[in-house]
């Protein structure tokens, strides 16, 4: 097509502007909606569930189908304490990664492990949950809980009996597939950190480490808290992987050996032959409560990422 | 562009009606157990009847049941029965029972042939056997090597007709499990650790040393796994097999409904943890053609359809239930008047 004259296209570009401008508005306010009735829907789907347990519903901890009795915090705590375990490991081999991609790494082999890390994040999770249940879960069994145990069976955290499904076998797994996330979220942040910056700290006498330490690292610290938030979420939310290694029992336990259950690893198990309005209800209402924890996440991730982008803009 | 479109769109109507003029469409969903069998029987009775065509989309019994009452599919299907519930819902609804399934009992431990008797099969799933060498274990299996290893147990996490099926027998043998568990799609385990579907199960038994579990007998046979036999209501001790399923269906008096729990059931030869897999149809069709073509598939399952079942691994069902099927599926009126099965027969 033939390059239109400029004042036709001005003219046009205008007319195309407002439409475009209607057209994305239509879109953003398509999402509100969508969300909007979802959650209305599980409201309502929930109804039975909420309003026989009201704020208990939260606060239960018996899951009981052929009772009807319906509690949520086996759920909340499993999927909390495995999220907590992937960030513990999670963020600082990703913060390391991402230091080494950004600062430290010999430039020819910086893309390579790009895309190495890359590529875990294209894994699908249901590989991830095989992997974990055939290769990570004997590991731990045999020899890394046994020897926890030994080292640190003082603790609560690493007592029980070792059998390799549970919270620990379910975070390292999250911790691997939330890694590619936080780290190649957290080397672009790294990037926006002026070279200036770092160039007077070593002038001034400051080896690598410690220009690290006290001029790039406070001034990403914004952003790697929101890449370590959108990890998080990714966390919250992940079903598959999750439910082949947790042991799927709903007990709260102070062990990370002992097996435990997750809020999106209930519903998808039960949710297909879920059987009365009850059962049913309950489980819509673990997922409001999943999509509410959800939802804080994300806002928390991406306040803090505009935030960041912001600081950088200023001090460019 | 406009009269592309357009063209395409004729096309496409086109093309459906066509398909509509020359052929008809049944559409089933629910239960999986059957599925592979189901769809064998569709495709053996499309060669029969190639004006006919089936979909069924497995998508689980309670997503069937919820279809079938809605009445947007023909036919739905069960592993269990509905419950009075349930059946409130969908008035005229009519159980087929089609195949029989069980349900055995697989472990990974040095015993060659695993004996278990209701209460030691109840006390192992409460949690109160927690070590092999267990004497109740021990006494169950005499002259066994039984190590001591602990028992870790190994049931499903997903609500499943399976699970049901196992639950409703601990339930009958065993007033404890009665009280403290009892029988449900999805239950509260008072042990072990949850696996999702019979290959999450069976992944679980067979890596774990020490490790029992449930899976279907279909899925065990397939897949050659380890399974334990049950002392039956006769004091029997039975390896799981197909006659041993179907013989438990002919232990037990069927209701005109077919509406029955023949875990437990009596007999010298019966596995004690089976069941009926049923299609839910309605006993008076609306629609006519569809109507008709149901009820004559529904006679070729429960007649031809049973010489396919034992080499998928599906128990078939005993005469006495076929004779009974017959009267019922003769019954069954389409808008109102009953179908000839003449040419069936």
């Amino acid at each position: 097509m033939a390059p239109p004259r400029p004042p036709r296209a001005a003219a046009g570009g205008h007319a195309g502007d407002r439409l475009f401008a209607a057209v994305l508005t239509a879109l953003g306010g398509a999402v509100l909606l969508v969300v909007g009735v979802v959650v209305l829907e599980l409201y309502r789907v929930a109804q039975p569930a909420l309003a026989k347990g009201g704020l208990r519903f939260l606060l239960d901890r018996d899951w009981d189908p052929v009772l009807g009795s319906f509690g949520a915090l086996p759920f909340v705590y499993g999927t909390l304490v495995t999220s907590g375990v992937a960030l513990l490991v999670a963020v600082p081999v990703s913060v390391g990664l991402a230091l080494f991609l950004s600062e430290m790494g010999p430039p020819r082999l910086r893309p390579i492990v790009s895309f190495l890390i890359e590529t875990l994040a294209a894994i699908p999770s249901v590989v991830y949950g095989l992997w974990g249940l055939f290769v990570v879960v004997p590991l731990l069994r045999d020899h890394v809980e046994p020897a926890l145990g030994r080292a640190l069976g003082f603790l609560p955290l690493f007592r029980g009996a070792p059998i390799g499904l549970g919270y620990l076998a379910a975070g390292l797994l999250l911790a691997i597939m939330i890694l590619p996330t936080i780290s190649s979220v957290t080397s672009e942040v790294l990037k926006t950190v002026p070279s200036s910056l770092r160039e007077g700290a070593l002038a001034l006498g400051a080896t690598r480490w410690e220009a690290i330490r006290l001029a790039v690292l406070p001034y990403a610290r914004p952003g790697i808290l929101g890449a370590v938030l959108l990890g998080l979420g990714r966390a919250l939310g992940e079903t598959m992987a999750v439910t082949m290694v947790i042991g799927n029992a709903p007990e709260i336990s102070a062990s990370l050996f002992a097996p435990g259950y997750s809020l999106p690893a209930v519903i998808a198990n039960e949710f297909a032959e879920a059987s009365g309005a009850l059962h049913l209800g309950a489980l819509a209402g673990l997922a409001l409560v999943l999509f509410g924890l959800a939802l804080v996440m994300n806002s928390a991730a991406r306040l803090l990422v505009r935030l960041v982008a912001r600081g950088g803009r200023a001090a460019a | 562009m406009m009269k592309t479109l357009r063209l395409a769109a004729l096309l496409a109507l086109a093309a459906l009606g066509s398909a509509r003029a020359d052929s008809l469409l049944i559409t089933g969903a629910g239960a999986t157990f059957p599925f592979p069998l189901y769809s064998k029987w569709f495709s053996d009775y499309n060669k029969l009847k190639p004006e006919l065509r089936f979909n069924y989309q497995s998508i689980g019994s309670g997503g069937g049941i919820q279809q079938i009452t809605a009445r947007t599919v023909d036919f739905g299907a069960s592993d269990a029965p509905l419950t009075d519930e349930e059946l409130a819902k969908a008035p005229g609804l009519q159980h087929v029972p089609t195949v029989l399934g069980a349900v055995v009992v697989t472990y990974q431990a040095p015993v060659a042939d695993l004996r278990l008797t209701p209460e030691t099969l109840a006390a192992l799933f409460l949690g109160e056997i927690t070590r092999w060498n267990d004497p109740r274990l021990a006494k169950d299996n005499p002259g066994a090597k039984l190590p001591d290893v602990p028992v870790t147990i190994v049931h499903r996490s997903d609500g499943s007709g399976t699970t049901a099926i196992f639950t409703d027998y601990l339930a009958k043998v065993s007033p404890a499990w009665k009280s403290k568990v009892g029988a449900g799609k999805s239950v509260k385990w008072p042990a072990g650790l949850g696996a999702k579907g019979n290959e999450g199960v069976t992944g679980l038994v067979k890596q774990t040393p020490g490790a029992l579990g449930y899976v279907e007998l279909a899925y065990a046979t397939q897949n050659k796994l380890a399974m334990a036999s049950l002392k039956n209501h006769d004091g029997h001790f039975v390896r799981p097999s197909l006659a041993a399923t179907s013989a438990a269906a002919a232990g037990v008096d069927v209701p005109p409904d077919y509406r029955v729990s023949i875990t437990d059931a009596r007999g010298a030869d019966a596995y004690p943890i089976a069941s009926f897999t049923y299609l839910l149809v309605y006993r008076d069709q609306q629609d006519k053609a569809k109507g008709e073509a149901l009820v004559h598939f529904l006679w070729w399952a429960v007649h031809d359809g049973q010489h396919t079942a034992p080499g998928l691994d599906y128990a078939p069902l005993p005469k006495p239930v076929v004779a009974q099927l017959e009267k019922t599926l003769a019954s069954i009126t389409v808008q109102g008047k009953p179908v000839s099965l003449a040419t069936s027969r």
